[in-house]
């Protein structure tokens, strides 16, 4: 089993609406994920990452659906048909996941320790003493100080930081094969955002858990994942390794996101510039364009891109993919 | 807990002085009195001798800031006055009706409570099926029935018709007479607890810490035990604080159709005779019943809610 990937989506399509009014919202979307391996999942609001992370989860909820032909393969067990119980054994158990509001994601109401202490109460049988005790150790492994104090804490008094390590402890109790975090550090301070990576990254290549990381900021993500694949209007546009898609960006998309990030220092070399921008916005689902998605923003669009949808072409001796008539 | 305790206490009593001031203000530049009443049919059968000493004796004639004053003093030592009707004190006159208000009120809120925060639940957990339709429809009507049109209804119908239950009366206090004005008094509040619990129901469960709940792999009935049915709690409580508070107001007009001999019938029997002490009376414990409902309702946040703490 050591060759097969530990997650592998397939053909994934995921549709908005029913009936006349079905569309698809994120679609042929393909890539694996090998154990404790990093990938990251890097786009605009609205390009279809959170929902394929949702779909993963099996936590698509009305109007959106997992389309037919679409396959899930969790360590070698398809998951897409999974029946509910099924899933829900999976869900914490073997994937943890990680939002991006930290202030929404706890219930203001409990403890956080009995927050965390649920997984174990769920996944381990233990009762609640053990699972609390079980709790604190938790905090611990999230670096939290005075952990026993704050096991009964209230989520309100614990700053955004805090309370995503609390949301990485839980991802994490169960030492999962597999940690989504979707947008995980959007919501925090920039100081705050190097630590919350640096100890989901420690933290997971402790466990050897594999990490999905969802973001719009290909910065960050290059920083902690192996691979990265790049999504535009619900489809990926580019799979790589993250240093060949820094090196040599292929599809004009990722030009246009790499050019977009802020430099340290650009300004006393080249003098003050304005920050690069793509022009336009994600379309609607309703309303992809025709040809390539991407052709109304693109800049080195000709003709054939307002005709014909692009295959993909392999890269890097089939390591990766890009979508582009001119890539 | 005890500095909010004594914190809403003190605010109690500007509350209740405005509201003394209110009802004292109205009775006396509403046209008539006690006396003028007395030879109303207009037969005079009254010697205006006596009725002129009994002006006198009830401090009718003195200055408005003097009876005012002496209003308010004796209030606040727990004297109500005396009635003009009965020459009761006022006290002795609500104390005797009030258990039986008490009794009344808080059936009807259990009935609300129960019957409609589970109804308000069921219909939340799936939305948009027929248990979810009908009970929202059984909630709308309860909501727009008029009380004293569905008193007669229950009356007709459990006393008439099927013969199980008295029309009306207090009888020896119990279940059989206390049965129907509570339903027709608790029929609005669980009409509207149904819709509010649907409501808080419903959005409770699409916050995102349901989405974390779900994520950590637990069943939905966990789900909304562990994490939506406290949550949901707290939007429920205000509508009941409110309902609960009004309820000892609104009994009114249900006390007056059952004869239930309460609160809220003595007032109405007050008002038509002028009797202004006891008016005074019932309104000002009304108001009371109300002002203590709230204050419970603001601990009860503070046991639910630890975001809630009154410095």
């Amino acid at each position: 089993m050591t060759d097969s990937p530990l997650l592998a989506v397939d053909n994934l399509r995921i549709d908005i609406g029913g009936g006349k009014e079905r569309h698809a919202a994120v679609e042929d979307v393909s890539f694996s994920i090998a154990r404790g391996e990093t990938f990251g999942l890097v786009g605009e609001s609205g390009c279809g990452k959170s929902i394929t992370a949702l779909s993963i989860m099996g936590l698509l909820r009305h109007p959106l659906s997992l389309g037919s032909g679409s396959s899930i393969v969790l360590d070698g067990q398809p998951i897409h048909n999974a029946s509910a119980a099924e899933m829900r054994s999976l869900r914490g158990r073997r994937i943890g996941m990680i939002f991006q509001e930290p202030m929404t994601a706890l219930n203001p109401l409990s403890p956080v320790g009995r927050q965390i202490a649920e997984m174990f109460v769920l996944h381990m049988g233990m009762g609640w003493k053990e699972a609390t005790e079980r709790a604190v150790d938790s905090l611990r492994q999230v670096r939290v100080p005075s952990p026993e104090r704050r096991v009964h804490d209230y989520p309100h008094q614990l700053s955004g930081g805090m309370r995503q390590r609390v949301m990485i402890a839980i991802a994490l109790a169960c030492s999962p094969d597999m940690l989504i975090a979707d947008e995980p550090t959007t919501a925090l301070d920039v100081t705050v955002q190097a630590e919350i990576v640096d100890l989901m990254r420690d933290l997971c290549a402790e466990k050897g858990t594999a990490i999905l990381m969802i973001s719009h900021d290909l910065g960050l993500v290059a920083q902690v994942c192996r691979r990265v694949a790049v999504m535009y209007a619900g489809r990926i546009v580019e799979q790589r390794a993250s240093a060949e898609v820094f090196k040599d960006p292929r599809h004009p998309y990722t030009r246009g996101l790499l050019a977009s990030l802020p430099r340290l220092g650009a300004r006393s070399q080249h003098g003050r510039q304005r920050l690069n921008e793509i022009s336009g916005v994600v379309p609607a689902v309703s309303a992809f364009p025709r040809g390539c998605r991407f052709n109304p923003r693109c800049g080195a669009r000709t003709d054939i891109c307002t005709i014909e949808d692009p295959q993909t072409t392999p890269l890097d001796g089939g390591q990766g993919l890009v979508r582009c008539h001119h890539a | 807990m005890l500095t909010v305790l004594v914190r809403r206490l003190l605010n109690v009593v500007p509350t209740l002085v405005a509201v003394i001031a209110l009802v004292f203000l109205l009775f006396s530049v509403l046209p008539g009195s006690f006396i003028s009443g007395m030879n109303e049919d207009g037969r005079g059968l009254v010697d205006p001798a006596v009725m002129e000493r009994m002006r006198k004796e009830m401090g009718l004639d003195d200055p408005l800031h003097e009876r005012f004053a002496k209003y308010i003093a004796k209030t606040f030592v727990g004297d109500f006055g005396v009635s003009f009707r009965t020459r009761e004190p006022v006290t002795k006159l609500i104390g005797d009706r009030l258990w039986p208000s008490l009794k009344l009120v808080l059936a009807s809120m259990l009935f609300a409570i129960v019957i409609g925060v589970p109804l308000g639940f069921i219909a939340a957990l799936k939305p948009g099926s027929v248990t979810d339709t009908t009970s929202m429809v059984v909630a709308i009507s309860g909501l727009s029935l008029p009380k004293f049109w569905l008193g007669l209804m229950l009356m007709y119908l459990f006393a008439l018709q099927l013969k199980i239950l008295p029309s009306f009366g207090y009888g020896d206090g119990g279940l059989t007479h206390l049965t129907l004005p509570a339903i027709a008094l608790g029929v609005s509040p669980m009409a509207l607890l149904a819709r509010t619990t649907r409501a808080a129901v419903l959005e409770v469960l699409n916050a995102d810490f349901v989405r974390t709940a779900r994520s950590k792999g637990m069943s939905e009935p966990r789900v909304v035990t562990w994490h939506v049915m406290r949550n949901a709690l707290v939007l429920v409580i205000t509508t009941i604080g409110l309902q609960f508070g009004s309820l000892m107001g609104q009994a009114v007009v249900v006390e007056k159709l059952f004869a239930w001999p309460g609160v809220g019938s003595l007032l109405v029997d007050s008002v038509f005779q002028r009797d202004i002490p006891a008016v005074q009376g019932c309104i000002l414990l009304i108001v009371l019943f109300f002002l203590a409902i709230n204050t419970l309702i603001d601990l009860a946040y503070v046991t639910i809610d630890p975001r809630i703490r009154y410095a």
